[in-house]
C-alpha cells in the first residue's frame, strides 16, 4: 500500500523508511554492538555463576567481574566525548548515554551481589562495612553519583534541568576517581592492577583539563 | 580430641568436580568480551607465563601434576566429620599461593609443572639434632594420619578439608629443641625459575619472598598442629603446597605456609610475611578471632565454600580459634589478643 510519498524517494512506507534510515545509521549498529557486549557477558556469568561452575568462589568471581566491568564502562563512557571530538566522528556521542547507563547497571549488580551473595541480606553487617570501611565508603559515593547520574539521564529530566545538568554530570569524574580509588584500596598486596587503572583514570582527567578549566572559572 | 560428635556422614563423592572443569570454566569466562578487558589486559601482560590473550583458542593441553596415593590412617570418626568438606575440585582449584600467582585461580594453572622430587627440608637452629628430610621422607619418617580441619581464610571464606600428615611436634621432638628454642620460623622455597610469582612484581602481588612464617614452640608443639603432605587421600597439588605444608587449623589460612624447605628453631620471634607489608592489618599470631575485625572489613561471620553456587546461603559465624578453643585456648592465657592479634 502506498500512503504519503516523500519527495524523491520511491514508492515506501514511512515506516519502512524511517526502519531502512535507522538501520544504515552506523550509531544504531554501534548501539546494537554495545548492548551485546555489556548483556552477553552477563548471561554467561550468572548462568555459569547460579549453575556452581564458575570458579570455586562464584561469588567473589561475580563481585570482581562486575566491578571490573563498571569501571571499563565508566572508562569508554568517558572516553566518547574526547573520542568523537578528535576524530570528528559526532555520531559517537549519541552512544554516551546507552554506555553510562550500561556503567550504572553493572555498579548497581556489584552492589547487590555484595548484598545478596556476599553478606546474603544480612542487612547490619552490610550498613556496618559501608560505613566503618573507608574503601566501602568511597565505593558507595561513587555509587551515589552513578545513581543520580542515571536518574537524570532522561531527556525530558534533562531539559528541565538546564545549566545545572551539565554541572551536575561533571561529577562524573569524581565518581571515576573515587571509584579508582575504591578499586586501589579493596586489595590486599596487588596493587598493579588498580594502579594501572588509576593512571588510565588521571590520563583521561588531563586529556579533558580545558574542560576542568573552564568550569573552575566559571564556578568563580 | 578434634572431632566433635558425629552427626551424620555428609561426605559424598559426587561432589567432587575435577578441576580440569574449573580450568575450562575459566578460559570461558576469560574470553567473554569487552567488559572483561581488564582480565584480559592481565593475560596479555603475563603472556610470558602461561598462555596470553593471543593464545586463548589455541590453549596447549598443559600436563596436570601427577598425586600419587597416600597410606595412612583414619582419624577414629573422620569420616563422621558433622560438616559438609569442600569439594576436592574447589579445594585444589581455590587457592591463595602468590608464588604461582596472586589470583585464586592462577596457582592452580601456574604450578602443575612445578618439581617437587628431590626436596629437601632442613630443621635446624636451637636445636641438638638437626635432620634433613629428603621427598622419600617426608612421607615415610612418621606414621601418616588423615585430619578434617576447618580452614579460615582471612578473607573471611572457610573450607573444610581432610588432610594427610603428622603432627609437627613429632619432627620437632626428633630434632630435639634446646632450651633456648622459643619460637619456629618456616620458611618456602626459593624459586623464581619454577615460582613465577617471584620473579614478577605483578604476579607475586608485591610480597617479599621468600614467603616467611612463624609459630611459638608451645603452639608448634600443640598436637593439633599437623604437617601435611596430602589432602584427599593424595599427595599435595603444588598449589596446595607440595610437598609439605604447615596446617594450623586455629589460625588464618596465611600461617599455614607452603611448600617448606627450611625450619628454624630461634630464640626470638621471627619476622612473618604478610606482618611485614601490613603489621595493622596481620599479626604474628592471626588467631582465628571473631571479636577482632581486620581493618578492612569484619571477621565476625564468614562464607563456607561448599558447593551451591551463587544462591547457597552459606554464610556463618565464625568462631573463637576457628572452633578449636577447647584444645588451644590455654596458650593464650592472661593475653590481650585485640593488642596480640
Ligand atoms: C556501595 C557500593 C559498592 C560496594 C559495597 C562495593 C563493594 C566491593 C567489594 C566487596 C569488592 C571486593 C573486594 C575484594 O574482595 O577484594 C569490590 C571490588 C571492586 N569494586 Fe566495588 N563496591 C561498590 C561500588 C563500586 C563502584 C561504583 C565501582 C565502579 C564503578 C566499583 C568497582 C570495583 C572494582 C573495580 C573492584 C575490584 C574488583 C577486582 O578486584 O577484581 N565498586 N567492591
Amino acid at each position: 500500500m502506498v500512503s504519503k510519498v516523500k519527495a524523491g524517494t520511491a514508492f515506501d512506507s514511512p515506516f519502512k523508511l524511517r526502519l531502512n534510515k535507522v538501520l544504515t545509521t552506523k550509531v544504531f549498529w554501534l548501539k546494537v554492538l554495545i548492548h551485546l557486549g555489556a548483556l552477553l557477558p552477563l548471561v554467561n556469568l550468572y548462568y555459569l555463576a547460579l549453575s556452581d561452575q564458575l570458579t570455586a568462589d562464584p561469588v567473589e568471581a561475580v563481585i570482581h567481574f562486575t566491578g571490573i566491568g563498571a569501571l571499563n564502562l565508566f572508562l569508554l563512557t568517558l572516553l566518547v566525548s574526547p573520542l568523537s571530538k578528535y576524530s570528528r566522528q559526532a555520531f559517537l556521542m549519541k552512544t554516551r548515554r546507552l554506555l553510562g547507563l550500561y556503567t550504572f547497571a553493572y555498579a548497581l549488580l556489584h552492589l547487590l551481589n555484595f548484598l545478596f551473595f556476599e553478606v546474603q541480606f544480612d542487612l547490619a553487617l552490610f550498613v556496618g562495612e559501608i560505613v566503618k570501611r573507608p574503601y566501602m565508603t568511597v565505593g558507595m559515593a561513587a555509587f551515589v553519583i552513578l545513581l543520580l547520574l542515571a536518574l537524570t539521564s532522561f531527556d525530558k529530566v534533562k531539559r528541565r534541568m538546564g545549566k545545572s545538568w551539565q554541572k551536575l554530570h561533571n561529577y562524573s569524574y569524581l565518581a571515576v576517581v573515587l571509584a579508582g580509588v575504591h578499586f586501589y584500596w579493596s586489595v590486599k598486596s596487588e596493587i598493579i592492577e588498580p594502579g594501572v587503572y588509576l593512571a588510565l583514570i588521571l590520563a583521561l582527567l588531563f586529556l579533558r583539563r580545558d574542560k576542568f578549566r573552564r568550569w573552575f572559572k566559571g564556578k568563580r | 580430641m578434634l572431632i566433635k560428635i558425629p552427626k551424620k556422614s555428609e561426605l559424598s563423592e559426587n561432589q567432587v568436580t575435577q578441576e580440569s572443569v574449573y580450568l575450562q570454566r575459566r578460559q570461558l569466562l576469560k574470553g567473554m568480551g569487552f567488559i572483561g578487558a581488564g582480565t584480559l589486559l592481565s593475560s596479555a601482560l603475563s603472556s610470558k607465563a602461561h598462555g596470553g590473550v593471543f593464545d586463548l583458542f589455541k590453549e596447549k593441553e598443559k600436563p596436570v601434576f601427577t598425586r600419587k596415593d597416600l597410606s595412612y590412617s583414619g582419624q577414629a570418626g573422620a569420616e563422621n566429620f558433622p560438616e559438609k568438606l569442600t569439594p576436592e575440585g574447589k579445594v585444589i582449584s581455590h587457592n591463595n599461593f602468590y608464588e604461582f600467582g596472586a589470583q585464586k585461580h592462577q596457582p592452580a594453572e601456574l604450578a602443575q609443572g612445578f618439581k617437587v622430587n628431590p626436596w629437601q627440608l632442613k630443621i635446624s637452629g636451637e636445636v641438638d639434632k638437626p635432620i634433613t628430610l629428603d621427598y622419600d621422607q617426608l612421607f615415610s619418617t612418621f606414621s601418616l594420619e588423615e585430619r578434617i580441619y576447618r580452614l579460615r581464610c582471612v578473607e573471611a571464606w572457610s573450607m573444610v578439608i581432610p588432610w594427610v600428615g603428622f603432627p609437627l611436634a613429632k619432627l620437632l621432638k626428633m630434632a630435639q629443641p634446646n632450651s633456648r628454642a622459643k619460637y619456629v620460623a618456616f620458611e618456602t622455597l626459593h624459586d623464581p625459575e619454577q615460582m613465577p610469582g617471584q620473579s614478577s612484581r605483578r604476579l607475586g602481588g608485591g610480597i617479599a619472598y621468600p614467603y616467611v612464617e612463624g609459630l611459638r614452640i608451645d603452639e608448634a608443639m600443640n598436637p593439633l598442629t599437623l604437617m601435611s603432605v596430602g589432602l584427599y587421600g593424595k599427595t599435595l597439588p603444588p598449589q596446595n603446597g607440595a610437598p609439605i605444608r604447615l596446617v594450623v587449623p586455629w589460625k588464618y589460612g596465611f600461617k599455614s605456609i607452603k611448600s617448606i624447605v627450611g625450619i628454624k628453631l630461634l630464640e626470638k620471634e621471627p619476622p612473618t610475611t604478610w606482618n611485614l607489608l601490613a603489621p595493622h592489618e596481620y599479626g604474628f599470631y592471626a588467631n582465628v578471632n571473631p571479636g577482632v575485625a581486620h581493618p578492612r572489613w569484619s571477621q565476625a561471620s564468614e562464607r563456607r565454600i561448599t558447593t551451591g553456587g551463587l544462591l547457597a546461603r552459606n554464610r556463618i559465624e565464625t568462631l573463637m580459634f576457628n572452633g578449636y578453643g577447647e584444645e588451644v585456648a590455654d596458650l593464650y592465657k592472661g593475653m590481650d589478643l585485640r593488642k596480640f592479634y
